[in-house]
């Protein structure tokens, strides 16, 4: 399958990508990864006339520490994450990344495209939701950070403008005592999963003392399932306040029935991702080295 | 090819190296890798499947790791190094591999081998002695429909001994 013809160019630097988009006008679009926009392209559901690549450009894959933060450059693969020992700090970022679709995927996608594509089927933005996270952007007035939550707008719309780009994403490293996981349930390692729920949880002995929980795919972007957190915050982490959490997220969750699954379905699963999640990041938060990851046959 | 006005598109130059030898060629920039690679330099061993990013038979190796050539333009290729399927034997001896896969039954129909094989590619670069679950990690990215993929993992296996040993 050929896409429609497009024009190339090639930026050389972050901010010639910018001004050159600027210059293509409407017609133009950035190609990162491309692992979701040239699938997009060969189906023609998206067609434009000038492909802006920002795959030659040095110096946007990188991940660094810096007073208590990690700093993923925009361009950073979700196979470099998937290895890097520095993200090993944030354990929900390496479950993540080390699930994103198939090895071929990981070794191409990035976490800069991904969160500017804000599917709602995406992994990134589940995950880093429930963290403190800011998301570094270029236009032609210059840079701006978005905290995540203001940058997703809504299904595939983002705060981005039209000729602005993603050149970084900041995730501040969560205190002691705090543990994370998140768990996506796919019927097959290259499809998007049905759905997928990212926990982190701050303990205090037994006693919950904070909870962030997030549920992906079952609405037109991440959930933040708040009367889930109440569930915990404050309480005593056992069998009991965990259903009540996970009934709570069920409640949350707004899915459709599609290819994937039916909407109650849907609603089914989120229950025991939410439950196993929780129990992952209360042992996490206790110092346990526990496996989360992608759940497929 | 397909559609009209690609003469008012340019087409773009590029050098890369495949399988240790260098080409230059003029493309359209819409051309994807695997297109490039079977109808541009006549290597059809790399195939064409679902051709949506799903089946990994058009999987080969840029720079050394796996990609699906189905999901990048030939253009994005420019300066790298690409191995496919036709790399992989030297000298007219099959590679540990290759070998491994016919001896232990790994293929039937065989469409969707060089993919998987140069997913183990990646795969025993890394590490020669993969678990089970590390290997259905690593090829979690390709599709076979004939062999239920239990031969595919004692090939795997194999390999990496045959690697190591060699």
């Amino acid at each position: 399958m050929y896409p429609r013809s497009f024009h190339y160019h090639r930026a050389g630097s972050l901010k010639e990508a910018v001004s050159m988009l600027g210059q293509l006008g409407e017609g133009a679009k950035f190609l990162a990864g491309g692992q979701s926009l040239i699938p997009l392209l060969k189906l023609r559901f998206a067609n434009p006339e000038h492909l802006v690549d920002l795959n030659f450009i040095t110096g946007t894959s990188f991940i660094k520490e810096d007073s208590g933060t990690l700093h993923f450059g925009a361009m950073t693969r979700h196979a470099e994450i998937e290895h890097a020992a520095l993200a090993k700090k944030i354990p929900v970022l390496h479950d993540c990344a080390a699930g994103i679709a198939d090895v071929q995927v990981r070794n191409r996608g990035t976490i800069g495209g991904s969160l500017a594509e804000a599917d709602p089927s995406g992994d990134w933005a589940n995950a880093l939701i429930t963290l403190d996270t800011m998301v570094h952007c270029l236009g032609p007035s210059g840079a701006r950070t978005i905290q995540l939550s203001d940058f997703i707008k809504d299904a595939y719309t983002t705060a981005l403008a039209h000729d602005e780009l993603v050149t970084e994403v900041e995730v501040k490293i969560p205190p002691p005592g705090s543990g994370g996981a998140y768990l996506a349930f796919k019927r097959t390692a290259p499809v998007y999963p049905s759905a997928s729920a990212a926990v982190q949880l701050t303990l205090a002995g037994d006693v919950c003392q904070d909870a962030a929980i997030a549920l992906g795919c079952v609405g037109l972007m991440a959930i933040r399932a708040t009367e889930a957190e109440n569930a915990l915050r404050g309480k005593n982490l056992n069998d009991e306040t965990i259903a009540t959490a996970a009934e709570a997220a069920r409640a949350a969750a707004d899915p459709q029935t599609d290819m994937r699954g039916s909407a109650e379905y849907k609603r089914q699963l989120v229950v025991a991702l939410v439950k196993r999640a929780i129990q992952i990041a209360a042992r996490r938060a206790r110092g346990e080295q526990v496996e989360g990851a992608h759940l497929y046959a | 090819m397909p559609e009209t006005a690609t003469s008012t598109i340019d087409k773009i130059a590029v050098n890369l190296s495949i399988n240790g030898k260098p080409c230059s060629r003029q493309v359209e920039p819409r051309m994807l890798l695997v297109e490039f690679l079977r109808e541009a330099c006549d290597l059809t061993g790399t195939h064409v499947g679902c051709d949506t990013t799903y089946c990994g038979a058009c999987t080969v190796l840029m720079n050394g790791l796996a990609v699906k050539s189905c999901t990048m333009f030939a253009v994005q290729a420019d300066g790298s190094q690409i191995i496919t399927v036709e790399g992989l034997e030297k000298d007219g001896k099959l590679h540990p591999i290759q070998k491994a896969f016919g001896d232990s039954y790994g293929l039937q129909c065989g469409y969707c081998t060089p993919g998987l094989m140069l997913s183990t590619h990646q795969l025993l670069s890394e590490n020669s002695e993969p678990s089970e679950k590390e290997i259905r990690k690593a090829i979690a990215g390709n599709t076979c429909r004939c062999t239920g993929y239990m031969n595919i993992f004692k090939a795997i296996k194999l390999a990496g001994r045959n690697i190591k040993g060699a």
